[in-house]
């Protein structure tokens, strides 16, 4: 700091100004900026058995699902460079999102219906990623099976590529795909999470 | 855009300097609010095409004395419709606050020039030739004015210290 600085910090300090107060009007900015339509993607975080997820929206649907392991921050940086430099915390717009991961980890839902944006995957990662709800609650399948499943039997890495890589875990169930051998293979939530879902479901 | 930086990182960053401009502009109220909030709605609006290496909390606060201006205008605009008087004041004095620190009601009570001044640089941080761009005024008598409000802050202040001092 030069000296500058210092008078500078030591002037402000002089009439200080809480966090209450940014607080309260960061809430009416997001406010004004809903209105406006400004926010592209809305985001906040929730508290799970399997640890803090952060959820993001889209105007279109969720978008994205990450484990705290993943990085919040990164994940929203990424978040702001592929889909729109807009991302701001706005709780409400996840409450659906929030009230159905909270029903599905207390057991009370087997299936999310809640409105999807897949624009973070593509090609063939898009279409393993659209067929994975169709193992069901309390099912598994190997990755061979999947491949089979999207018309390609040989394309097993691939398949635990789209897995690997599925930007909505939980939601689209990557957990419920395992090893021809029953081993339970990765998981972008890390393998204790991967388990916990599983025995969730009572798979 | 401004990818280093995530818009709600930015506003917890710079929202307090943003806030005191807006306050020594304005006055504490709802008129420095609704200044933020429009500062930082443009801002939001703006931030897809922000380059990458702008200052930004300069940027913010260029921006925060157009929309007090704009703020201030309005409000000439309201008094003038009230009172129906074509020679209203164009900028009527400071808001009273009840709820802000005293030192707010200092600042306020600061020659108009000083509290600019002081608003620009000292809280705002920007050099005393961009203040004097935008307040008018040569560089030199700005940086003249920035110090001597500073001075009667200063001053105020251990006024008010030793006032405390001897009541106890």
């Amino acid at each position: 700091m030069n000296l500058d600085d210092l008078e500078r910090a030591e002037i402000t300090a002089l009439v200080p100004v809480t966090e209450a107060e940014i607080d309260a009007l960061r809430a009416r900015l997001v406010e004004r900026a809903e209105a406006d339509g400004l926010v592209d993607v809305a985001y906040r975080t929730i508290d799970t058995p399997v640890g803090p997820l952060l959820l993001a929206a889209t105007e279109r649907g969720l978008v994205r699902i990450a484990y705290q392991r993943e990085g919040f921050g990164s994940v929203l940086h990424t978040l702001a460079v592929r889909l729109s430099p807009r991302v701001l915390e706005v709780p409400m717009r996840l409450d659906r999102a929030a009230r159905e991961l909270d029903e599905y980890f207390s057991g009370t839902r087997r299936t999310f219906d809640l409105p999807l944006d897949a624009a973070l995957s593509s090609g063939f990662r898009r279409t393993v990623q659209q067929i994975l709800p169709q193992i069901g609650y309390g099912n598994t399948q190997t990755y061979k099976q999947v491949a089979g499943l999207v018309g390609n039997p040989n394309a097993v890495r691939a398949v635990g590529t789209a897995c690997a890589t599925n930007p909505l875990p939980i939601v689209v169930p990557c957990h419920r795909v395992l090893r021809t051998d029953g081993s339970l293979g990765g998981y972008v939530g890390g393998p204790e999470a991967k388990a916990a879902l599983l025995r969730l479901e009572g798979a | 855009m401004a990818s280093t930086e995530l818009f709600d990182d930015a506003a917890r960053r710079h929202g307090p300097a943003v806030l005191r401009v807006c306050r020594a502009v304005l006055g504490v109220g709802p008129d420095a609010d609704d200044a933020w909030s429009e500062t930082f709605l443009a801002a939001l609006r703006a931030w897809p095409d922000i380059a990458n290496d702008t200052n930004l909390e300069a940027w913010l606060v260029r921006v925060a004395q157009r929309k007090a201006v704009d703020v201030i205008r309005a409000r000439a605009r309201r008094l003038t419709l009230v009172d129906n008087l074509p020679d209203a004041p164009a900028a009527p004095g400071v808001i009273e606050s009840s709820d802000a620190s005293e030192l707010w009601d200092y600042v306020a009570g600061l020659p108009e020039r000083q509290r600019l001044a002081v608003a620009y640089h000292y809280f705002g941080g920007l050099p005393h030739a961009e203040t004097a761009e935008l307040i008018g005024g040569t560089s030199a008598a700005v940086r003249r004015a920035a110090a001597d409000g500073v001075k009667a802050l200063r001053r105020m202040c251990s006024d008010e210290r030793a006032a405390e001092g001897r009541s106890r």
